[in-house]
């Protein structure tokens, strides 16, 4: 509790110092590669034949996600309040390897919680997180994926909370990192709303993102709160299918919950237990879901749906074959729901999708599941 | 009414003793061989103890008891078969009991029904590791109208006003994090444990007992020059497989230690 209470004051003094923002806005431009474009993906529109789809290229951010948005923010903060050393999860291994990045960037020393079966299907981002300098630390407890990963991390933290930070890489865990990592994120949103203006010269009909942890879609979704007319769409994993039980959909799947500090839905079973989850993209696989989307479903201002594995599958060779973009796995779980909708839609209708991350790192595994020897 | 766990407090401390409160978890390895160490444990002079309830994501533990706590997972064990477990040990002892539990198995029973049944079956307090009081005021409510102890935690990084909160929430005694970190973590006892409980005393007159990473008689001897209770978990849930009179040899070197 104190760690966060110094972490609040920290983070709240931060954001109302315009050295820090410019600091930050500094190494956004020079360093992130922002703004990150947007991008109107005719071939895409063409082939589906109804709304305007248009991309908002989070891959193309350095280190290939929108993760190095938040990383980068609070690593900025983490030497700020005089800490030595980084530490963090990781699930598909790109908030690891954007956390290794800000270490690097600002010298502080880095350790990556990784599950161990995060670590089989993401071995080319084990590789980039040690050539960054960090150590990457296998978690072979639980579900050996991201839940378990956060559990070693909060644990690392609780033990060296005097000299290390703890970069969460997603809109969950306890007070203040829901509010920190939205805040980060939202510059997603921000430029979005800029670029379709400008595109456009209207707001869009549709924002739709994948959500894990919920920070790419919370990024997008953020700015636009306030605008009715925007419809929000979040997407889940919905792994093997809702009745095999092996999906990680919190919405469709789950209830509410009390899990790493955070009240929202989640898997869980009659007593309480956390369950284990399944989804083809190691970014989605979490059993919980950041508590301001748990707020936005409640309300009905976002509506929540999932795509299974083999949609995404086909979304990630879709979008690869018609736009010359190989999409995350993550990703590809928006684009599954944007396959599903666009063609139902007008011409005129607008849909913005997040792109949030590049699919570099899935192509082995990607190969492995069609049965390819790379 | 006074607490079993109060009532032995205030017992302990007109003899100028500290109490011994051990830890094991409920079901591991099985819910049988839990029952004949609670058995090995009051003959070895327990004056509390404290039966973890498994969790799947046990966050403040270390890797004895998460093994201890999947064990137990694995025979089925849940908040609701350890407080009938509890009710049918009530048959036999009267021993303060303490439920260490996470906080989502209790927000899933319900916390209403869980002081109401908890009470029930003979609980004397519970201890909610990832629960702080900011966050347990109903919890809190339901447990005084039912007569059961909220244990609160304290560790060496926490701030006057954290004190005062914990003090101020705490039944039955305050539970001193003797390190910052996980259960069953190497102690590096440094000299500040002393200042540090000696000023958690100055804010309250709730007996305060310290654990994690306490697990030979010498440190638990350290400890309890200090502290009101010691408090000792993974190095004997590293145990319970061994023969009876080993952990009982183990047992009582501890007991002996706490004075």
């Amino acid at each position: 509790m104190p760690a966060l209470s110094e972490l609040e004051a920290a983070y709240k003094a931060a954001a109302k110092d315009s050295g820090f923002a410019a600091e930050l806005a500094q190494l956004q431009a020079t360093y992130i590669g922002r703004p990150t474009p947007l991008y109107f993906a005719k071939r895409l529109t063409e082939q589906l034949g109804g709304a305007r789809i248009y991309l908002k290229r989070e891959d193309l951010a350095h280190t290939g996600a929108h993760k190095i948005n938040n990383a980068i923010g609070q690593a900025l903060l983490a030497k700020k309040m005089g800490k030595q050393r980084l530490i963090a999860e990781t699930g598909a291994g790109q908030h690891g390897v954007a956390t290794a990045t800000g270490a690097a960037l600002t010298g502080l020393s880095c350790d990556i919680y990784m599950g161990s079966d995060d670590i089989a299907r993401q071995s080319l981002n084990v590789f980039r997180m040690k050539l960054l300098g960090a150590r990457v630390i296998e978690v072979s407890t639980g579900s050996r994926t991201l839940k378990d990963a956060i559990n070693e991390g909060l644990r690392d933290w609780t033990t060296n909370v005097r000299t290390t930070h703890y970069v969460m890489g997603t809109v969950f865990g306890p007070h203040p990192f829901p509010m920190m990592v939205r805040d980060f994120q939202a510059v997603i949103g921000k430029e979005a709303k800029k670029q379709i203006m400008k595109a456009e010269g209207r707001l869009p009909d549709y924002l739709i993102a994948c959500v894990g942890g919920g920070s790419n879609s919370i990024g997008l979704f953020f700015d636009f709160l306030s605008d009715e007319g925007v419809r929000m769409i979040g997407v889940e994993a919905g792994g093997r299918g809702i009745e095999t039980g092996e999906h990680a959909a919190r919405f469709a799947g789950g209830s509410i919950g009390v899990l790493q500090g955070t009240k929202s839905y989640l898997l869980q079973d009659d007593d309480g237990n956390v369950l284990g989850t399944h989804s083809v993209s190691a970014g989605l696989d979490y059993a919980s879901v950041g508590p301001e989307h748990a707020y936005l479903k409640d309300s009905g201002r976002a509506e929540y749906t999932y795509a299974n594995d083999e949609e995404a599958l086909n979304a990630f060779e879709l979008l690869s074959r018609t736009e010359g973009i190989i999409p995350a796995l993550e990703s590809a779980h928006a684009l599954a729901e944007t396959i599903k909708r666009a063609p139902a839609l007008s011409k005129e209708t607008v849909i913005v999708v997040n792109l949030s991350g590049r699919g570099d790192k899935d192509v082995q595994h990607v190969a492995r599941i069609k049965g390819i020897e790379l | 009414m006074t607490s079993r766990i109060t009532r032995k407090f205030s017992e302990l401390r007109k003899k100028g003793q500290k109490a011994f409160i051990p830890y094991i978890m409920t079901g591991h390895p099985t819910l049988q061989r839990t029952g004949e160490l609670i058995r090995l444990l009051e003959a070895a002079g327990a004056d509390i103890i404290e039966l973890g309830v498994p969790f799947s994501d046990p966050l403040a533990d270390g890797p004895t008891i998460q093994k201890a706590a999947q064990a137990a997972l694995q025979q089925g064990v849940t908040l609701s078969s350890v407080i009938a477990f509890v009710a049918d040990l009530r048959k036999t002892t009267q021993v303060p009991l303490i439920l260490m539990t996470y906080y989502n198995p209790i927000f899933k029973y319900g916390e209403e029904r869980f002081a109401r049944d908890a009470s029930a079956a003979g609980v004397d307090g519970i201890i909610v590791p990832d629960l702080p009081p900011d966050e347990a005021g109903n919890l809190i409510a339901f447990c005084r109208k039912a007569g059961i102890d909220t244990i609160f935690l304290l560790a060496p990084t926490s701030t006057e006003e954290r004190i005062k909160k914990v003090a101020q929430a705490s039944r039955g005694f305050i539970y001193y994090v003797s390190i910052t970190g996980i259960t069953g973590a190497n102690l590096s006892m440094d000299a500040s444990i002393g200042s540090h409980i000696a000023h958690i005393k100055e804010n309250c007159s709730t007996p305060v007992a310290v654990g994690f990473g306490i697990s030979s008689p010498d440190e638990a001897a350290t400890v309890s020059q200090f502290a009101d209770g010691v408090i000792v978990g993974s190095a004997i849930v590293r145990q319970v497989e061994n023969p009876d009179e080993e952990i009982s040899r183990y047992l009582l070197s501890l007991r002996k230690a706490v004075q």
